[in-house]
């Protein structure tokens, strides 16, 4: 499924398209059911609902009876739901100007799950190892977590004391901040010997709309005990910040919460998925991984802390942009003194110069870190790397400055 | 049997590490900080100071240096050697005693604390009686007398620190040996001075602070003479030939004694006031010396002038006619003189003087008492430093060129050798010529030989002389008038006071086979020098570089550029600038690279980097790396710190800036409202949460993303596999790397056809992290030799048959990708696993210990928790790892500097490089042997006195024994 996804959208991203002239009012749709596209256009004002919306897609596509869900392409390349008239104004608000909808067939025995993950995660041997598994285990699905965009998890439910709480933090790439932060304290910890007081790491502070926050996950005051799998005993305040700056783009942190009512309670080897759930304008939930998370397969148990998470989502995540300049650079490109240099700007105005250049995003990059700097990058490129679409991103913008593979 | 044969490849890994690496901190270079105590011993010629930290190191001949640690974290305020023996003793500020001795162990002496002593007084007695202030080695060698604030003398055996309480002198029995009409009984108060008769061990004088001293007799146990000096009493000296005593006091009198006879003499012989009339302040320490012929010498401390030279630290020396003051730039802590002859009492050659900052020798011999050039505890910090660059192994020629032009700026130091000879130096010659610069505040580069124990000076350069400052030259105090009373001469070199904060040095690249040398400074100032053997007058042409590009919307707010002397300078043999860049804005060049061969420079500030081609002197390349909405690079002198403070400071900077421009141009008060909502959001803040970090991704937002952190010439396979070129590469702040293609025109039309630089690659790290270090490794997994070191035949040339591999070191991670199409191949993570950052990295050539031959490439890593780690290359590796500074020293950290042999310097605090090795073949550490002198052969027995006092020393001895 999630595979499927990926080649699907691997064909719309090369497909070129030409530019609109009139992008006011009306939002250009290009709607995918399997291998069919359809084109038409939507007046902004006056669409009417998600209802209306939904038919006049089964009416375009012919599939009258036929149960789908509805997905569209986010600016950041996130596919996301349409299934309200909140997310359905949300998707024409983000058309820039096209919007792409991705049409599914509602399946009973495979849930869709939308978000980023599912589109760019897992080349490397744990690919097939998730839908294999979730094949397994079926119907377990208690609410409905791909309608949202996951920004969390609690993890390692089944290897972890119960006090303790595994806490996955997706960031995407919105700008929304991670927007916590942490202090020294006095941690508390039973032994045998007695009650001992040892120096701890803390939540201090939880930024309002940032991504900590509107998990509801961690709380102020709880008890940093690991990050990414290590352990942060006897570890500085200013290494447990560099430790989880480090891993930002993926960060898992271990914490003890100072609130432990809201704890998951393992019931035999059941789970049960606890906490409380709040939901932002974007949307957001507290899904639980069904299926063993990649991270519970590297820390193979609780007192492992010297292993590394798994989460190295950064592997070659760099961008890298090599310009294949020689036969086409211009020979004024260099001058002396205050030459103006500026044929290559990464990160600045609009000028444009047909440069043919490769930008080569790594696929198992979490893209949606790099989004940002792309998103101002507006050199000329063209697609130069074909072979890489497989793990092609989203964020077209399609006017022909950039393509993302 | 696979895993079985993988343990076995992994303990020959281990021991191929072992033959490879090992940890040393070795020696301390440079001038101890806070020094407390200074002692002399003639019979080892050897030299201890103590500091308040509680070190005490000894210097003898160059390269005889030992150096100690009291547990205690107490400052040294004493040191005595016992006489004619290898021991000293310390007294702490804690009132303890410790006892050290040198102890020859496989032919190296070792210093070695042997014991610890504290006085207990009688029970219930306060602790002045106790306090010690007052010691005294006596020449028996085996008595130690204690004075103390209470006015007791207490006598302790040494070495095995025994209370001989029977002979202890009470306050008691001093009192009631005196005359009866002596100052109504008032309080002698403490302790101050304890001197032995110089011809008679017998007689010990003690001086108390109210002024009155006793001659005590030790056998009788009785006073023999009372001296009822009136002043407080600051220093005693026993003439040579006994008979006279010279008192100095706190009213910046000195008192001269007749010793002879009994009973008590009313009146001084002497008395003066040396720099009279007006209230003098203190003289604290009197020596007087005779010679052969002549006058004596007389060496006072202090005792200026209170309120005109009150402040002014100086030491008097007058003989015969001449009489100087010899005026220091630091608090005099002691000093002592060095005699002539055999036994070491002949006619003073020398005096000594440590001041806070810095050794001072003064050859008393020559006209004019020139100053001696000190071999070790050089005073680094003579002006602060600000930078550090090392260069190994220097061609002979260029070492001998740094030398002779040393040598011209060296004229005003005395030609005589080093006076202080004690011990040998078993260390075997430096394998290599090393020079280590230090650039500073003021705007010097000082060149120092770095390759064996002694960091010795070689040869000072000045770049201020390129601009135009506010300060003359000739502004010093240095020239004395004539006629001037007190006659001051300056002497010293310690001068922390700076014309201009602008000439500061950042930046130093030498390359050692050109004699080119390129220093870069706070100012945005880059200077290209090259070695001169003749002077030259030349005016200095200024290229600027627009760094901003044409980005509007930014205002520098720092300081302006260094003005540029307009008309020829003359500039002394040695390295004469030719060149300069001036970066707009004048921000702080914060990486700089010289390629001597391609005969070009690159630097990088805040807001860019360029590339200059110094053979025709213009720009090749200006780039700028600014983020658009980074105000806080434009602010000025670079804190990569931002403190709560500064925060605060920038606020109302920003509300004082709007209000003006509000005033000027009637804009909106919203950037008003908006600074004052920043303003009180950061003091509310401040006041919730005192140390909290906050937790958040890189953006390409923040702030000094686009300083150039790094930057790197490669000639390496930038575009295809199949043509090296030259290239250039940048690294920022933000976790940019950036590669420009080269274009050098043939060396026969290198003056005239341009050089011409092509945007390459652009790599943008995923997190963002500062990219710190640049390198490319060759087909063998070599980093590339440096420029000109194929062509000297120094270095195998770099393989350009496999294929290259650009290593990228940001402060969190190590990676590595192919070239000429960049990928990722492997990494090392740093931060994400320990959160550990990158603070300062080098490619170091790792030698085994074992066999001649094999060696490995390696990075070495200093990192944010003050650990030092080894990398190895090109497999990314960590291979060791050793905690060498304090996490909390963060300038410690910021001053490490590694050679290119696994050794490495670190400042330990502004006057003190401490130098580590992390190879264990490159160890540069001081092997010296310190003989009892009594045992060596050559000497002749220091004790060459008449035979009475060494009978009555017998007679003492059977005394104690009895």
């Amino acid at each position: 499924m999630v595979q499927s996804t990926g080649v699907q959208r691997a064909k719309m991203s090369r497909h070129q398209r030409t530019p609109l002239k009139n992008t006011n009012n009306v939002v250009e749709v290009k709607s995918k059911f399997e291998a069919e596209y359809r084109r038409f256009a939507l007046k902004k004002s006056g669409t009417g609902g998600f209802q209306e919306f939904y038919r006049l897609l089964q009416t375009v596509h012919r599939i009258p009876s036929v149960e789908v869900l509805l997905g569209y392409a986010d600016i950041y390349g996130d596919l996301l739901p349409i299934n309200n008239d909140d997310n359905f104004y949300k998707a024409l608000s983000s058309a820039n100007p096209l919007l792409r909808i991705i049409i599914q067939k509602r399946d009973v025995d495979e849930p869709v799950v939308f978000a980023t993950n599912s589109l760019q995660r897992r080349k490397k041997g744990l690919a097939g190892l998730r839908p294999a598994q979730q094949k397994t285990k079926p119907g377990l699905m208690i609410g409905h977590p791909q309608d949202f965009r996951q920004i969390s998890s609690i993890i390692d439910v089944d290897i972890l004391p119960e006090t303790h709480r595994r806490v996955r933090l997706h960031k995407h790439g919105t700008h929304k901040p991670l927007g916590f932060y942490i202090r020294d304290g006095v941690s508390v910890r039973v032994t045998p010997q007695g009650v001992e007081k040892v120096p701890g790491v803390f939540i201090s502070r939880l930024v309002r709309g940032g991504l900590a926050e509107s998990t509801g996950l961690l709380g102020v005051n709880d008890e940093i005990l690991e990050v990414n799998g290590i352990d942060v005993d006897s570890k500085s305040l200013d290494q447990v910040t560099d430790m989880m700056v480090a891993n930002s783009h993926n960060l898992i942190v271990t914490v003890k919460p100072a609130n432990q009512r809201n704890n998951v309670v393992l019931r035999g080897s059941k789970v049960s998925v606890g906490g409380n759930s709040s939901s932002g304008s974007i949307g957001s939930t507290i899904s639980h991984d069904l299926a063993p998370s990649p991270a519970s397969q590297s820390v193979s148990h609780y007192s492992n802390s010297n292993s590394v998470a798994e989460g190295d989502s950064d592997e070659d995540g760099d961008i890298i942009i090599e310009s294949d300049i020689l036969p086409y650079l211009p020979d004024h490109c260099v001058s002396n003194g205050n030459g103006s240099h500026r044929e290559f700007p990464l990160s600045s105005s609009l000028g444009q110069r047909p440069l043919p250049q490769s930008i080569f995003l790594p696929s198992s990059g979490s893209l949606s870190d790099s989004k940002a700097s792309l998103n101002s990058l507006t050199t000329p490129t063209h697609n130069g790397s074909p072979t890489k679409t497989s793990s092609s991103q989203e964020s077209m913008r399609e006017d022909g400055n950039i393509i993302t593979m | 049997m696979k895993r079985f044969r993988r343990h076995g490849q992994e303990s020959h890994r281990d021991r191929i590490k072992q033959e490879l690496y090992g940890f040393n901190k070795t020696v301390e270079h440079g001038f101890p900080h806070q020094p407390s105590a200074l002692v002399f011993s003639p019979s080892l010629q050897l030299l201890a100071i103590g500091t308040r930290s509680g070190a005490i190191k000894l210097y003898g001949a160059p390269g005889v240096e030992f150096m100690g640690l009291h547990d205690e974290n107490a400052a040294v305020t004493q040191v005595h050697f016992l006489p004619q023996q290898v021991d000293l003793v310390t007294l702490l500020d804690d009132n303890s005693l410790h006892m050290w001795t040198l102890r020859a162990h496989h032919g190296v002496s070792e210093l070695l604390e042997t014991g610890r002593f504290t006085l207990t007084g009688p029970p219930g007695a306060p602790p002045s009686v106790t306090r010690v202030t007052a010691v005294l080695t006596h020449s028996s060698g085996d008595m130690l007398f204690l004075g103390t604030e209470g006015g007791h003398v207490f006598v302790v055996e040494v070495p095995g620190f025994r209370e001989l309480e029977e002979r202890n002198i009470s306050l008691e029995n001093v009192t009631n040996s005196l005359p009866e009409d002596y100052g109504g009984r008032r309080s002698l108060e403490h302790v101050e001075s304890l001197q032995e008769n110089p011809v008679n061990p017998r007689q010990v004088l003690i001086g108390y602070g109210r002024g009155i001293m006793v001659i005590w007799d030790l056998e009788r146990h009785s006073a023999v003479k009372h001296i009822p000096a009136t002043q407080q009493l600051e220093s005693v000296w026993w003439t040579e030939d006994g008979g006279h005593v010279l008192s100095s006091h706190s009213d910046g009198s000195y008192c001269r004694w007749m010793v002879a006879g009994e009973g008590t003499q009313s009146e001084p012989e002497k008395s003066e006031v040396p720099y009279g009339h007006f209230p003098c302040k203190a003289i604290s320490k009197i020596i007087q010396l005779p010679t052969e012929q002549g006058p004596p010498f007389l060496f006072l401390s202090g005792g200026m002038p209170r309120a005109s030279y009150g402040d002014r630290h100086c030491i008097s020396v007058i003989h015969s006619k001449t009489h100087v003051a010899l005026d220091f730039t630091s608090r005099i802590i002691d000093f002592f003189v060095i005699r002539d002859g055999p036994d070491h009492t002949g006619d003073p050659s020398a005096l000594v003087v440590l001041v806070e900052e810095e050794l001072v020798v003064i050859d008393l011999q020559t006209e004019g008492w020139p100053v001696i050039q000190t071999p070790y505890l050089v005073p680094l910090h003579c002006s602060a430093i600000t930078c550090s660059h090392h260069v190994s192994a220097i061609p002979l020629k260029m070492w001998e060129r740094v030398l002779s032009a040393g040598a011209l700026q060296n004229t005003h130091y005395s030609k005589k050798p080093w006076p202080i000879t004690g011990g040998q130096n078993l260390s075997p010659d430096a394998p290599q010529r090393d020079l280590l610069l230090t650039g500073h505040e003021d705007g010097t580069v000082r060149f120092w030989d770095a390759s064996g124990v002694c960091l010795y000076p070689m040869y000072k350069l000045s770049t201020a002389g390129v601009f135009l400052t506010d300060a003359e030259p000739n502004d010093n105090m240095n020239q004395c008038t004539e006629g001037e009373w007190p006659p001051f001469r300056k002497v010293g070199c310690f001068d922390p006071y700076s014309d201009d904060p602008r000439l500061g040095v950042q930046k130093i690249h030498l390359c050692k086979y050109s004699g080119y040398l390129t220093v870069a400074g706070t100012a945005g100032q880059i200077l290209v020098l090259e070695l001169n053997d003749e002077a030259a007058e030349q005016t200095v042409e200024a290229t600027v570089a627009d760094l901003l590009q044409g980005q509007e919307g930014f205002r520098w707010k720092g300081h302006t550029r260094l003005e540029v002397r307009e008309e020829p300078v003359t500039f002394p043999p040695g390295f004469q600038p030719f060149a300069l860049v001036q970066c707009q804005p004048p921000a702080v060049v914060t990486a700089l690279t010289l390629h001597s061969e391609w005969k070009l420079v690159t630097f990088g500030t805040s807001h860019g980097f360029g590339l200059y081609d110094y053979q025709q002197k213009s720009n090749v390349l200006v780039r700028c790396t600014l983020n658009p909405s980074d105000q806080l690079a434009m602010e000025g002198p670079l804190s990569r710190v931002k403190s709560i403070k500064k925060s605060l400071r920038q606020s109302f900077r920003r509300i004082r800036r709007s209000r003006v421009s509000l005033r000027k141009h009637h804009v909106n008060s919203a950037l008003l409202s908006l600074a004052n909502a920043r303003l009180e959001a950061e003091l509310a803040e401040m006041e919730l949460a005192p140390v909290q970090r906050k937790i958040e991704a890189r953006s390409s937002d923040d702030s000094f993303t686009g300083l150039v952190r790094t930057l790197y010439f490669a000639d390496t396979f930038l575009s295809d596999s199949s043509h090296h070129t030259p290239s250039l590469w940048a690294g920022t702040n933000g976790g940019s790397v950036f590669a420009y293609q080269l274009r050098l025109p043939p060396v026969e039309r290198r003056s005239e056809d341009p050089v011409s630089a092509h945007p390459a690659k652009e790599i943008q790290l995923m997190h963002r992290a500062p990219v710190v270090g640049i390198v490319v490794l060759d087909g063998h997994g070599s980093p590339l030799p440096e420029p000109l070191e194929v062509a000297h035949d120094l270095a195998r040339s770099a393989d350009m048959q496999g294929c290259h591999q650009l290593l990228v070191i940001s402060e969190e991670q190590f990676k590595v990708f192919t070239l000429p199409k960049v990928s990722a191949k492997m990494k090392l993570k740093l931060t994400a696993i320990d959160g550990s950052r990158v603070r300062r990295v080098g490619v170091a050539w790792f030698g085994s210990s074992r066999s001649e031959d094999y060696g490995e490439s390696g990075l070495t890593v200093l990192t944010n928790q003050g650990d030092l780690h080894v990398v190895s290359l090109p497999g990314v590796k960590l291979q060791v790892q050793y905690p060498c500074i304090r996490r909390e020293d963060v300038s410690g950290i910021a001053s490490c500097v590694f050679t290119k042999h696994g050794q490495g310097f670190y400042l330990i605090s502004p006057s003190e490089f401490e130098r580590f090795s992390l190879s264990a073949r490159c160890v540069v550490e001081p092997r010296s042997l310190v003989e009892v002198p009594s045992q060596t052969p050559g000497t002749t027995l220091p004790r060459a006195q008449p035979d009475g006092p060494r009978v009555m020393e017998h007679a003492l001895l059977n005394d104690e024994s009895e």
